[in-house]
């Protein structure tokens, strides 16, 4: 490249576009766990393990355990989702890409959303396919089907959303963990409740629209704030 | 150098910091200016604050006192504008082990807003000919580096702002990135950096801010 070509660049405006920020960091991301796949199997295989060690200490009877199926349910998610928040941006963070992050001349919410879209993702869609099949371990009542996979889809996404305020805020801090699901669960404990009770709501063939509605304001509101909040959080513990 | 009208017009602008960390003042009312052309080596001990001042001049860190210009404006409400301008490189090359070479230089200079497709070319330019397919993981600490370094032939940002880029660069490295650094400061660009390296620079080619160890007081 020439020196005049250089310096007719100087100064020159980029052209960015949200999507194709958006784009990049999820692809980025996915590919990263796809080439770490522990990432990936970690969170989901301690759904699995959790849910299915319950029929065996309480006891194959399927009254029980259907009484109990959502919220056991609903506890191993947010558990396997709390066991997955801290590669959000710990990884990010040790290496020096979020600083890098940071400084690009895309608006930093941008890019924390796609991060958490790519999270979602990884840990929390699997979630969604897995769950109906360990409700029939758990003999989950059958009218309650639609519910559990309604309530998972709505409310996994705020999981990670909430999640990753938390995780922005600890990110500095060397073993900031036991922090983090003290930051964390308090925020999760509405949508638990919300969620078991839109299932047993429908267990009893019973319209369960009002816990739907109010699970979907808590999504729409973390959408739309938490990004913001993330980016914050990021700067004060980048500083 | 060609654009004599805006010479004189600084491209980054430092107004009485004051940086204090752990109870302990690093520096305090520093004043700089970086004008086009301008290649600024920030000198001093270890532990005397030349990564903070970076940090602080890249808009990373909040100053106690004291405030960054670029465009006279604050970099803190122009904070778009001001990184599409600016390069920085910090301690930490920013590179995944996961990915292959290539592909962490096409996410960095996509994400800086740089055409990806020239990534190849570029890491010809860094002696990384031949690894572009290797996974980072597998690289050496030199080579991450200069996967970091790459960026600088491909940005078209004024202010560059490095945070010792000659770490673990071999001689003849150390020599290109030299090189790059003259031409930058030559097309109107300007350098900051920290190194504790002597520059084969001409004495006059390049400013000097010296930072000074304080104890508590």
């Amino acid at each position: 490249m020439s020196d005049t070509a250089i310096t007719s660049q100087l100064n020159q405006p980029i052209a960015l576009s949200y999507r194709s920020a958006f784009m990049l960091i999820l692809k980025r991301d996915v590919t990263l766990a796809f080439r770490h796949k522990d990432d990936i199997i970690n969170p989901i295989l301690f759904f699995i393990i959790v849910i299915t060690l319950f029929p065996l200490g309480i006891g194959p009877e399927a009254n029980t355990l259907s009484r109990i199926a959502p919220g056991i349910i609903w506890v191993a998610a947010l558990l396997s989702t709390l066991l997955s928040l801290d590669r959000l941006f710990k990884s990010d963070y040790n290496d020096g890409s979020l600083e890098q992050m940071l400084l690009s001349p895309h608006p930093i919410f941008i890019l924390v959303l796609a991060k958490i879209v790519a999270h979602w993702l990884l840990t929390g869609l699997p979630l969604i396919f897995i769950a109906p099949l360990l409700a029939v371990l758990l003999h989950l009542n059958e009218n309650s089907y639609g519910a559990l996979m309604i309530t998972l889809l709505l409310g996994t996404p705020i999981l990670s959303l909430i999640g990753a305020i938390g995780v922005a805020l600890t990110v500095g801090i060397k073993k900031g963990g036991v922090l983090l699901s003290l930051l964390v669960l308090p925020l999760y404990i509405p949508v638990l409740i919300f969620a078991t009770s839109a299932i047993d709501t429908a267990a009893m063939n019973l319209p369960f629209t009002g816990q739907l509605a109010i699970i979907a304001a808590l999504f729409f509101s973390t959408l739309t704030l938490a990004p913001f909040a993330v980016s914050s959080a990021l700067k004060v513990s980048t500083n | 150098m060609n654009s004599t009208e805006s010479l004189n017009q600084p491209l980054l602008e430092a107004n009485n910091l004051t940086c204090i960390r752990e109870d302990r003042v690093l520096f305090e009312s520093l004043n700089m200016q970086a004008l086009p052309g301008d290649i600024i080596q920030v000198e001093g001990p270890n532990g005397s604050g030349k990564t903070s001042l970076l940090r602080i001049l890249a808009g990373l860190s909040r100053p106690y006192e004291g405030d960054v210009l670029f465009n006279k404006t604050s970099i803190g409400k122009a904070h778009e504008d001001y990184h599409q301008n600016l390069l920085y490189l910090g301690h930490l090359p920013g590179v995944k082990g996961e990915m292959t070479a290539q592909e962490n230089l096409e996410f960095n200079l996509s994400l800086h807003g740089m055409a990806p497709e020239n990534a190849e070319k570029t890491l010809a330019e860094v002696n990384l000919l031949g690894f572009e397919d290797a996974l980072a993981s597998h690289l050496s600490a030199g080579q991450h580096r200069r996967i970091a370094l790459a960026k600088l032939w491909q940005s078209k940002a004024p202010i560059w702002i490095l945070d010792e880029p000659f770490t673990a660069i071999d001689k003849l490295g150390v020599k290109n990135l030299e090189a790059k650094f003259l031409q930058h400061a030559n097309n109107g660009g300007c350098v900051i950096l920290t190194t504790h390296q002597d520059l084969s620079f001409p004495e006059n080619r390049v400013k000097k801010v010296t930072l000074q160890y304080r104890f508590f007081k």
